[in-house]
């Protein structure tokens, strides 16, 4: 039961085939027989999962009408402030930080009856691409233990990948649930900016954070986006737009639907492999229907530098609460306040935490402000206005999620920037705001590749219609790593 | 443009953030090397583009100047409950004004 889709097993639940005491104690003996290879979960919550399965399974018996998602057993990416549970954010920082309150993703999903099976592992304060700056370790790929699930939300993916929880939430800054999702074989949906809430979403880049779901599917996708997304007074970015039954409308006919490909990430530069698997995945949406063309995206080599300044930078400041006064580590016997303040965030904060810090306040400070941060933020709204010319003559932008399949541990752990071009495909697309979608397309040497598909401002329902669509005809999305099948 | 050892030293005073002596070259080097990749926005022109901040363009939305949260004493002792040091409902650090 633990690999059928969400929408099969809200059907499962809903008809009593099993109970949700049954389905979340599958998934948590499946996380103590396989967690200690993948380490995707930070914090497991067995006495308050089951407790509320046994309390789903209850209301059911009851004759109460229960939504989909009552009673699925849901993984939290530990971004999320989940209450009266740890909340470490991947970090020594938060290593003891029981949070008192819930963020509203989580309060969202406790309100629609899901099981919350624990909070996964992810980067460093979502610093990352594949999961190896955490403070408890790096996680591994279900596909291959030997490698990366991709990051931020790397713990998640894996969580997910492996059968050890129905779906999950994630987090994309610069790709963090897009690029994973690429790498484990996932659909992964970053959402338009300001459709879910970032209430009690520990905050990286401000501007640029959004919450989305990481699932098997595209339909399950859906099913997590209609309890997460639509507007809340608590977080003042919240889009006012009413949001939409995205499991409603998936059943869209792909005729017509036009699709531009960059030209820019079909460059020399791209791995082959990935350009022949990819263009495969363009030629089944042909079949459906839809029409391909070449658009220019110029100023996509841009989109690194840009955010390299400008995350960093608004992180400097989001981090700077870290002092070690109201909650969170603190550092032994501070001998006055700059110490305490200095050697708290000094011990409490990993390499590339204070690496992105220390830039971020290069980027801010007198004298550097106009040539760094206030540039950056002029290429970006040249980085937009590409996109607003692009879905003037297309409908979606499609392209590689990543420029590689799961590279190995340490691969790239030697130089930030090596690591950072990961997020080539995903950056602008968070610079610009836009939703989309990372699905599976296909496999290079028996490890997934994502299809990326980029939409217009709130047409997040779109992408998911032609996900959608797409794994009806094509199967790579039911895909299992045999590691992890049993 | 390059980092030196001084640059790190005031960037890393400004964070408050504690840069170990033996790790300052190191971390002068990589951030360095970033700001080179960074540098690469310079040689594009952007005279007269407006600088965007949100991806909305959105304005700072304002709540309306009512009271909406009562749970005043009972909410300070649960937000209390997890911090290092307190006392009296306050917040205890170090000695600040001699």
């Amino acid at each position: 039961m633990h690999m059928q889709s969400l929408a099969q097993q809200a059907k499962n639940l809903a008809e009593k085939k099993y109970s949700s005491e049954e389905l979340t104690h599958s998934y948590l003996e499946r996380i103590k027989h396989f967690d200690d290879t993948l380490n995707s979960y930070i914090t497991v919550c067995e006495e308050q999962a089951l407790a509320t399965a046994r309390h789903i399974d209850k209301k059911r018996a009851q004759g109460e009408q229960l939504g989909p998602l009552a009673g699925i057993p849901i993984a939290q990416k530990d971004i999320f402030c989940s209450k009266g549970v740890r909340t470490s954010c991947g970090s020594k920082m938060l290593n003891n930080f029981i949070s008192p309150y819930d963020a509203t993703v989580i309060e969202r999903f406790n309100h629609a009856g899901a099981v919350m099976l624990g909070k996964t592992n992810m980067d460093e304060f979502a610093m990352g691409s594949s999961n190896e700056t955490s403070f408890y370790g790096a996680v591994r790929n279900p596909w291959d233990t030997e490698r990366v699930p991709g990051g931020s939300s790397g713990g998640s993916a894996s969580a997910v990948a492996a059968g050890l929880a129905s779906a999950a939430t994630g987090t994309d800054t610069g790709g963090s649930i897009r690029q994973p999702a690429s790498l484990c074989g996932l659909t992964g949906l970053k959402p338009t900016y300001g459709r879910v809430s970032r209430y009690g979403m520990i905050a990286f880049a401000s501007s640029l954070d959004q919450a989305g779901p990481m699932a098997r599917s595209a339909e399950d996708a859906a099913l997590l986006m209609n309890v997460m997304a639509g507007h809340d007074p608590k977080d003042s970015t919240s889009s006012e737009r009413a949001s939409e039954d995205y499991a409603a409308q998936l059943d869209q006919n792909l005729k017509g639907l036009k699709i531009g490909l960059p030209i820019q990430y079909f460059a020399d530069e791209l791995d082959n492999s990935v350009q022949t698997t990819i263009e495969a995945s363009l030629k089944e949406l042909e079949a459906m229907g839809a029409t391909l063309k070449d658009i220019s995206l110029p100023n996509t080599q841009l989109s690194v530098p840009a955010y390299y300044v400008i995350a960093p930078a608004e992180a400097s400041s989001n981090l700077s609460r870290f002092d070690g006064v109201r909650y969170g580590y603190r550092c032994e016997n501070p001998e006055d306040l700059d110490d305490l303040y200095t050697r708290t965030r000094g011990e409490g904060f990993g390499d590339e935490v204070k690496r992105r810090i220390l830039v971020g306040t290069y980027a801010l400070s007198a004298g550097y402000f106009d040539a760094y941060y206030k540039k950056a933020q002029q290429i970006r709204r040249l980085i937009k206005d590409d996109f607003v010319n692009a879905f003037s003559e297309v409908d979606i932008i499609a392209g590689p999620s990543a420029p590689n399949t799961a590279f190995k541990l340490g691969e790239k752990t030697g130089d930030p920037i090596v690591m950072y071009l990961e997020d080539l495909y995903t950056i602008a697309v968070n610079l610009a705001g836009i939703p989309a979608i990372s699905i599976p397309a296909g496999n290079i040497n028996s490890l997934p590749i994502g299809l990326q598909l980029i939409g217009n401002y709130f047409e997040e329902e779109k992408l998911l219609a032609i996900a959608h669509q797409f794994q009806q005809r094509t199967d790579w999305h039911l895909q299992q790593s045999p590691i992890f099948a049993r | 443009m390059s980092i030196s050892k001084q640059d790190i030293e005031k960037i890393a005073s400004l964070a408050r953030v504690d840069v170990k002596h033996d790790e300052i070259d190191e971390v002068a080097s990589r951030i360095t090397s970033i700001l080179s990749m960074v540098d690469q926005m310079q040689a594009v022109d952007t005279e007269g583009v407006v600088p965007m901040a949100n991806p909305l363009d959105a304005r700072q939305r304002l709540r309306p100047d009512q009271v909406t949260e009562t749970e005043g004493e009972a909410n300070r002792e649960l937000c209390q409950s997890i911090a290092p040091a307190t006392q009296d409902g306050l917040f205890l650090v170090p000695k600040v004004i001699d």
